[in-house]
């Protein structure tokens, strides 16, 4: 009761903005005040007319009528006796003051009862005397709040309404729905009504009409109603006409089942493959391509998913940190930190911290990498695997500056509101996060690949990388590409650590994750390919989710990938493009 | 001058070894309590787990060293090695559990009432013993000969070996295995009928942990000076010479590998009942990885190097986890770092590269030599 209250009071508060969002749809642009209106009519009215006035409003679709029926089948609308005799229906506010009294909400305008004053009202629920509703009635109101439930505004709450009715097993509703039918144009709509039409006919004692519907829901492929339907096979003396029909629908929906989730499994298994892609393409070019086995590589994902997390609280409230070293200099505790004032952005422009994030989680994790290179890396060019030690050096030290400047737990990193959510083709459901995920590594892989082979950069790169001494020779300044070659595998990583970010956690060990993973997608793709490692990675994404699915385990699929990827380089060492020469390495 | 370097050291190593072995548990044993002398309980338990790890370096060092595979997966196989030996501890406690059943804790809260057949004749310890040799010798024979048959190697090699290492972390991580999941086995009892928390006891394996270190160092030593131990060199230096002189170097490599996974497996063996604990995170990649740094703090290509390194690494470590625990990883990272670049020979190689500094920039007392043989050192770097 109180909640009911709450709930209608705030939404006749802020009714004015669900009704601009309204007014947007063709079908309900019925105005706020005729709603009102009518629902006070419809309170005052009595009989016959009362009807009338319930069927018109089961149409609207509003909201607002939907809370003031819910509330007066609950004794929560009050009449309120006006000095001249006439009558006002209104709704009592939540809040309550010293006396226990509350300001009265009018139903026909939305407004606060005033006073000859000016002044709001204010009552005890026993100075008013509640409209009252008899058994008839409130099955009206029921009914009518059942339509409008199916008339909303928004499809999916329709869709919802559709399914709750069908599954209430009370064949009562097959007219609601049916009438409901002949309006609706949404196609998932459409689809929930006949679903829901159909599993009230179930319940039909007619068995041509059970017949009909057990086929019609075969031809609906509806997944929901497998239950029901293997509850009619359950039935005892359930006629043997019925039976087949019923099996050969479970068997149907059952097949149609396994293929919504081997599509739903591909599609998150490429999702999987795109950020593996982001990350190996990456490792690809540091060591493909530069020969360094670059163990930093998953803190650079690190150090992209951190800038995110950054960029999001600048918009926000703003970041800062500090850190208290445990040495003291001249007695004094060495500490610092700092904060940056956040914009404090909201709505849409909060919503786009994203777009900022993507180039700066790039350029972030290219400016680490620029830095090792030049601090550390270039010293070993030559010692390939004394790099993996020294950068595993750098990723231990990274590691722990994450952990004091972020903190050891993950950060929440919020995708923005356009990134949520999903859409829905036969079932198989995609969410846009994963969408984004493998639209954007498809671009940046165009890009690398653009960037390789079309731009004199490009060149000298691949120049660089297939004979360092020669290039050197013919006068490319060698160490300024090393440099920016690596910047760039690095600011991929960053990159992946964007995307990461809108589909994981982001905390200190992020990295760890999946440095192992990258580097078999590398190995097995051909060291020095792009185009290998576009293969493997997409490969081992898919087998990986494909494996967890049939398997059962997360673990027991990665290890089926790790094994047979080792038994694959028996058969092909050079892994699956490999670069032919004639060196015997 | 050379012979007497070569006896010097001969007379050092086997002071330290008899040092190690003797001294160091008789100071614990007699040693009056309170003197600087004295070595407690405590520091013996711990200086037992840097021995064991010194074998583990060995092992590293035989394969990087002077066989010139970088092997990522060490510490699988002395994880391996500690688990047989941990199976073996495990039905040693019997019923003395929490549950109070004759199987370990871990079957039961997985709902076993009887013992798994695999389980059964972990309760004899020599079967145990052989277990430790058997299994991991076994899969690093398999691994490698898949490996070294198609001329996996270098980089590859490592990265190989580093999945290798992860599927076997993951997989033990998994209850289904019935090796106790991420918990791994604990709470160990009795190890030959001799309580295991005795002083006398983990004496004794301190003792054993110290001749194992020993023997391996003797048996190292002796196989670079074979025949052998100078092909498994020339792999390191050149193996495609090494190819066309006729030698089948997959097979030097192949054997040098299990050889290598057998050190590392008594290690573990040696480590579990010392330390009390073994689980999955032990055979983590980064516990191999961090092998390797021993390794090349001590100083590669030298036996004596990675067992200063070791000792010398895990003891920073004990000192700085205590001292200073935010600051650790920061320390390890810096140092693997710095030693990486500036060191390429470790600490062993650092006498030298001082000698070789003060050549350059202290005092001239002879004078310059003509063309210092800078191409040869070139020639050296670059392996």
């Amino acid at each position: 009761m109180k909640f009911v209250r709450i709930l209608v009071v705030e939404l006749l508060l802020s009714w004015h903005s669900c009704a601009l969002a309204a007014e947007g749809t063709p079908t309900h642009g019925s105005n706020e005040s005729s709603v009102r209106h009518e629902l006070a009519q419809a309170i005052l009215s009595q009989g016959r007319q009362q009807q009338t006035l319930l069927t018109e409003l089961a149409d609207s679709g509003s909201k607002v009528a939907s809370d003031v029926l819910n509330a007066w089948t609950r004794d929560g609308v009050y009449l309120y006796s006006a000095p001249d005799g006439s009558k006002i229906p209104v709704l009592l506010e939540e809040a309550q003051d010293a006396e226990g009294k509350s300001r009265a909400l009018r139903v026909d305008t939305g407004q606060y009862l005033q006073g000859p004053g000016g002044k709001d009202l204010r009552f005890d629920q026993s100075e008013l005397t509640t409209a009252d509703t008899d058994m008839r009635l409130r099955s009206a109101i029921q009914q009518t709040l059942d339509s409008l439930e199916l008339a909303a505004v928004d499809p999916a709450s329709r869709w919802s309404a559709a399914m709750k009715l069908g599954n209430s097993q009370k064949p009562r509703y097959i007219p609601t729905l049916e009438a409901r039918l002949g309006k609706e144009k949404d196609r998932s709509v459409r689809k929930a009504l006949r679903e829901g039409v159909a599993l009230l006919q179930l319940g039909n004692t007619d068995l041509q009409v059970q017949i009909t519907a057990v086929r019609q829901l075969e031809q609906l492929k509806a997944i929901g109603s497998l239950d029901n339907l293997r509850a009619v096979l359950a039935k005892p003396g359930c006629p043997p006409q019925l039976a087949v029909a019923t099996k050969q629908a479970i068997h149907s929906i059952d097949e149609h089942i396994r293929w919504v989730n081997f599509f739903g499994t591909i599609f998150h298994g490429l999702s999987l493959g795109s950020v593996l892609l982001v990350v190996a393409l990456g490792l690809a070019i540091t060591f493909g391509l530069m020969g360094i086995i670059n163990m930093a590589h998953g803190e650079m994902i690190a150090v992209g998913a951190y800038a995110c997390y950054v960029v999001q609280n600048l918009f926000g409230t703003g970041f800062g940190f500090s850190i208290t070293l445990p040495f003291s200099f001249a007695g004094r505790a060495l500490s610092f930190g700092m904060h940056l004032p956040g914009l404090n952005a909201t709505g849409a422009l909060y919503e786009s911290y994203f777009l900022f994030a993507l180039p700066l989680s790039f350029i972030s994790a290219a400016l680490a990498g620029l830095f090792i290179e030049r601090t550390v890396i270039r010293f070993l060019y030559r010692r390939p695997l004394e790099s993996l030690l020294a950068t595993w050096g750098i990723s231990l030290v990274m590691q722990q500056c994450f952990r004091m400047v972020f903190g050891a737990n993950n950060v929440q990193v919020n995708s923005p509101l356009w990134l949520l959510g999903h859409f829905s083709v036969n079932d198989v459901s995609f969410g846009y996060n994963r969408v984004f995920v493998i639209g954007f590594a498809a671009v940046i892989v165009v890009a690398t690949w653009l960037l390789l082979t079309r731009t004199p950069l490009g060149l000298l790169i691949r120049a660089v990388m297939q004979n360092r001494a020669m290039a050197s020779c013919l006068g490319v300044r060698t160490s300024r590409i090393n440099m920016l070659t690596f910047a760039f595998g690095s600011g991929l990583a960053g990159l992946a650590g964007a995307f990461l970010s809108q589909i994981g956690n982001v905390g200190p060990s992020l990295g760890q994750t999946y440095i192992v993973d990258s580097f078999m997608t590398v190995v097995l793709g051909g060291v020095g390919s792009i185009a290998g490692t576009v293969w493997s990675a997409l490969g081992i994404g898919t087998s990986d989710q494909v494996l967890q699915q049939t398997t059962g385990s997360p673990v027991t699929g990665k290890i089926v990938v790790l094994v047979a990827i080792i038994v694959f380089l028996q058969w092909k060492p050079g892994g699956l493009f490999s670069t032919r020469g004639r060196t015997l390495d | 001058m050379r012979r007497t370097t070569g006896r010097t050291a001969k007379w050092g190593l086997l002071t330290a070894a008899v040092f190690v072995v003797m001294v160091v548990p008789l100071l614990n044993m007699y040693a009056p309590q309170g003197s600087f002398l004295r070595i407690s309980d405590f520091s013996i338990n711990l200086y037992g787990k840097y021995l064991c790890y010194a074998i583990l370096a060995i092992s590293v060092d035989m394969l990087w060293g002077y066989t010139g595979l970088l092997s990522l997966g060490q510490a699988l196989f002395f994880a391996l090695g500690g688990y047989m030996m941990g199976m073996h501890l495990m039905r040693m406690i019997g019923d003395l559990g929490q549950y109070h059943q004759p199987i370990p804790d871990f079957l039961v809260f997985l709902g076993w009432h009887n013992l798994p057949m695999f389980w059964r004749p972990f309760g004899s310890f020599p079967f145990a013993l052989l277990m430790v040799f058997v299994m991991p010798g076994s899969l690093a024979l398999a691994f490698g000969f898949l490996a070294f048959r198609s001329r996996i190697r270098g980089v590859y090699f490592a990265i190989l070996t580093q999945a290798l290492t992860y599927a076997a972390c993951l997989l033990f991580f998994r209850n289904s295995l019935l090796m106790g999941g991420n918990n791994g086995f604990t709470d160990f009892k009795f190890l030959l009928g001799r309580d295991l928390r005795a002083p006398a006891t983990q004496r004794l394996l301190y003792i054993a942990t110290a001749l194992a270190l020993v023997l391996t160092f003797a048996g190292c030593q002796w196989l670079t000076r074979t025949k052998f131990g100078l092909v498994q060199q020339a792999i390191r230096d050149r193996e495609d010479r090494v190819l066309f002189s006729g030698y089948a170097a997959a097979y030097y490599k192949l054997f040098v590998f299990v050889v290598c996974a057998l050190i590392a497996a008594v290690g573990g063996m040696l480590y579990v009942p010392q330390v009390g604990i073994i689980n999955p995170s032990e055979m983590s990649p980064e516990k191999s990885l961090e092998a390797v740094v021993w390794v090349a703090v001590g100083g590669r290509g030298t036996l004596i190097g990675p067992v200063l390194g070791a000792i010398g690494v895990n003891a920073l470590k004990s000192w700085t986890t205590r001292a200073f625990p935010d600051m650790w990883l920061l320390i390890l990272g810096t140092l693997f770092v710095l030693v990486t670049v500036l060191m390429p020979k470790g600490l062993v190689g650092l006498p030298g590269q001082l000698r070789a500094l003060r050549r350059r920039f202290g005092p001239k007392l002879t004078p310059a030599p003509l063309p210092p043989p800078e191409p040869q050192e070139q020639f050296v770097k670059t392996k």
